[in-house]
């Protein structure tokens, strides 16, 4: 502030000086708004409903969270939108004409973001339901082909760099809806689609029981998705590179 | 009344084609071998003509409805959606199955001029043989040559959608004995050689009339105007008025802004979104800039409109206007501007809007539920959008705000109801 004070005679003086120099200056017209020239500015549309950062709607578990996903997963995902892989008609229709590079520059944009995770309602589910979603998400089920979350979503199940996202910090209602629009084929990806696979040969009750496990469990102090490689994926998916049955 | 009326123009169309039929029945033609075909396989190989191929294959826009959502590019599957049922576009690649490996150039040039089938059926005329039957030979040539040049693609044709009695091939007869009449582009020598070229590439190709006009209860096309515009039916967009002249939907344009938004998506008079959003990325952007200048020059030329008659409006809608004015200070001005100017090249004015001001309001209804990105283009590749207000608007404050920014400023059209945005905020997007 001091120096400032020392210049304010200057300032004033030349604020005359302009005050002379354009006596009837006209008042500045309506201006016009300014727009800074950020991607946050150009993506209004995805953060209407998403957040300025992504910190999505975690009350509602409506519109995701896509605050410090993996990169490669979320342009997984615009680009899932706009082939149609995943249904929903808002997101085709925002995405339909992006290009590969907008869409991951969108998707870094959102992975780069650091929102502080909010706890969101969980269903009161009996002990034992609870117990079923804890041994289904770090063990899995040999007899039935499931292989744990953790295998592939890391022993933090805050994801793996690049492609594969966490799973705690999600809503329970986001985490049993996306399982169940796997079942019903709203949402698919390339093929191999191993988590389509995975779902199928989940019950209604083996879904229920892993959301609320993992919508109700603490989160770990680093929230951050585990480096690349940090697992070795039991099944083939087409997102981590595998190569999709001859079309 | 609706009931009434669909079935008065079922019974019509039963009764024409029961007429047309009689008298047509007898069209259908033998496929000519490609190895009778006049033109050489050679021929069809010639990079050249290859190439001039696929840049006409931009300018008609073919792969946009010959490519699935997420599909191989012209191997078909898009389905048209029509008021009659959805139209799956085919397979353009040269599968000797299921595409066009079998056809030879006189089989594609029937399809393209007359809207016959390789087997002689008719074509349903949502593949736009009305405009494409004024493309040259030379042209077809090119297209059929590079359609052929492309990798096959094995994708079985899906079945049309079409219910009783549009799913009479016959009743094409009779559609086609009311709208169609195969001809070719008879240039105009009284007008330049840019206007000839402009008016050929609107007119066939470009196929613009196929939206821009308002289509009858049969789908058909008027015979005498053009490009006066019109509701796209079951898309429910409205393609606006292209005449540039006194009344015209892109009355105030110059040739330079109409060249803006096809090369580039936006223009210093408002942004192409919805169905012209693809029609600028897939086809308008990639085309020379001779071409455009030809089709502004031609638009030019169309006669002014009659003044639209002073319409009465049959509520008081001044209370609905004036809550709009207060959502639009909320909710639009920080962008479009207080005084509806928005801001150059970034966002579109939606003061003398002719997307604004168009008769049914559909669009900006649309576009205040939908939002979305400016077309994405070389000229602009990390456009700038518009948040999507379905989520966070009533059907009434969208009717609303509608209603406002079609009387604010220099704009007078009719106010918007919310049983209008209710019909259209479930209108699928594709």
């Amino acid at each position: 502030m001091k120096p400032l004070d020392r210049l304010r005679p200057a300032l004033h003086a030349s604020a005359l000086l302009v005050l002379l120099a354009f006596p009837f200056a006209p008042r500045a017209q309506e201006a016009a708004p300014v727009v800074p020239d950020t991607l946050r500015q150009r993506i209004a549309a995805c953060t209407a409903c998403h957040g300025v950062h992504g910190e999505g709607t975690p009350q509602s578990g409506f519109f995701p969270r896509l605050a410090g996903k993996p990169a490669g997963y979320l342009a997984r995902q615009l680009q899932d939108f706009q082939n149609g892989l995943r249904k929903y008609a808002p997101m085709e229709y925002t995405v339909r004409g992006l290009s590969p590079a907008y869409m991951r520059e969108i998707a870094d944009y959102f992975a780069a973001q650091q929102v502080p995770y909010e706890r969101s309602p969980v269903p009161r589910l009996p002990a034992d339901a609870l117990a079923r979603g804890e041994r289904l998400v770090t063990q899995g089920d040999p007899d039935r082909k499931l292989p744990a979350c953790q295998a592939c979503h890391g022993s933090q199940l805050t994801g793996v760099q690049p492609d594969i996202p966490g799973l705690v910090g999600l809503p329970y209602d986001y985490i049993s809806s996306q399982l169940g629009s796997w079942r019903t084929r709203t949402r698919a990806t390339v093929a191999p689609d191993c988590m389509a696979e995975i779902a199928n040969r989940l019950s209604a009750e083996d879904i229920t029981a892993v959301a609320a496990w993992l919508a109700s469990r603490e989160l770990p102090a680093d929230m951050h998705a585990q480096p690349a490689g940090s697992v070795n994926p039991p099944l083939a998916c087409g997102v981590l590179g595998a190569k999709e049955a001859a079309r | 009344m609706k009931l009434l009326s669909r079935f008065l123009v079922a019974a019509a169309v039963v009764a024409v084609l029961a007429v047309g039929w009689l008298l047509l029945r007898e069209r259908g033609h033998a496929p000519v071998p490609r190895a009778d075909s006049a033109v050489s396989a050679a021929r069809l190989q010639d990079p050249a003509l290859v190439a001039r191929g696929a840049y006409l294959a931009r300018v008609g826009d073919c792969a946009s409805c010959h490519t699935a959502q997420g599909g191989a590019p012209y191997a078909g599957g898009r389905r048209l959606p029509t008021p009659f049922g959805d139209i799956p576009a085919p397979n353009l690649t040269p599968d000797r199955e299921t595409g066009l490996g079998a056809w030879s150039f006189e089989d594609f040039w029937r399809a393209l001029h007359q809207g016959e089938g390789r087997d002689g059926r008719l074509l349903y005329p949502a593949f736009p043989y009305t405009s494409y039957t004024k493309v040259s030979r030379d042209d077809a040539l090119a297209l059929f040559a590079y359609l052929q040049s492309l990798p096959p693609v094995r994708q079985p044709n899906a079945a049309a959608g079409v219910g009783f009695p549009y799913n009479l091939r016959a009743s094409l007869s009779a559609w086609r004995s009311l709208y169609f009449n195969p001809g070719e582009f008879r240039p105009d020598p009284a007008q330049s050689p840019e206007w000839n070229r402009g008016a050929y590439l609107v007119e066939g190709l470009g196929h613009c009339n196929e939206c821009h006009v308002a289509r009858d209860a049969l789908g058909g096309l008027p015979k005498q105007a053009t490009l006066t515009g019109g509701q796209i039916p079951a898309q429910n967009w409205y393609a606006p008025d292209l005449g540039m002249q006194a009344n015209g939907g892109l009355q105030g344009w110059s040739e330079q802004d109409l060249v803006d938004l096809l090369r580039t998506g936006r223009s210093a008079r408002g942004s192409a979104f919805g169905p012209m959003a693809e029609v600028v990325t897939q086809s308008t952007q990639h085309m020379d800039e001779a071409d455009l200048r030809a089709i502004a020059t031609y638009l030019r030329s169309l006669p002014p409109r009659p003044p639209p008659a002073a319409q009465k409006p049959l509520l008081d809608t001044s209370a609905l206007v004036d809550a709009g004015g207060k959502l639009y200070a909320d909710r639009c001005a920080a962008c479009h501007g207080k005084d509806g100017k928005g801001v150059a090249g970034v966002y579109p004015p939606l003061d003398g809007n002719s997307s604004v001001d168009e008769p049914t309001g559909v669009n900006a209804i649309r576009v205040v539920l939908l939002g979305g990105f400016a077309p994405l283009t070389k000229d602009n590749p990390r456009p700038y959008s518009m948040p999507p207000f379905a989520q966070q608007l009533s059907d009434r404050e969208v009717a609303a705000v509608v209603s406002y920014i079609r009387q604010a400023w220099s704009n007078h059209a009719g106010a918007v109801q919310e049983r209008d945005v209710a019909a259209y905020r479930h209108t699928p997007v594709d």
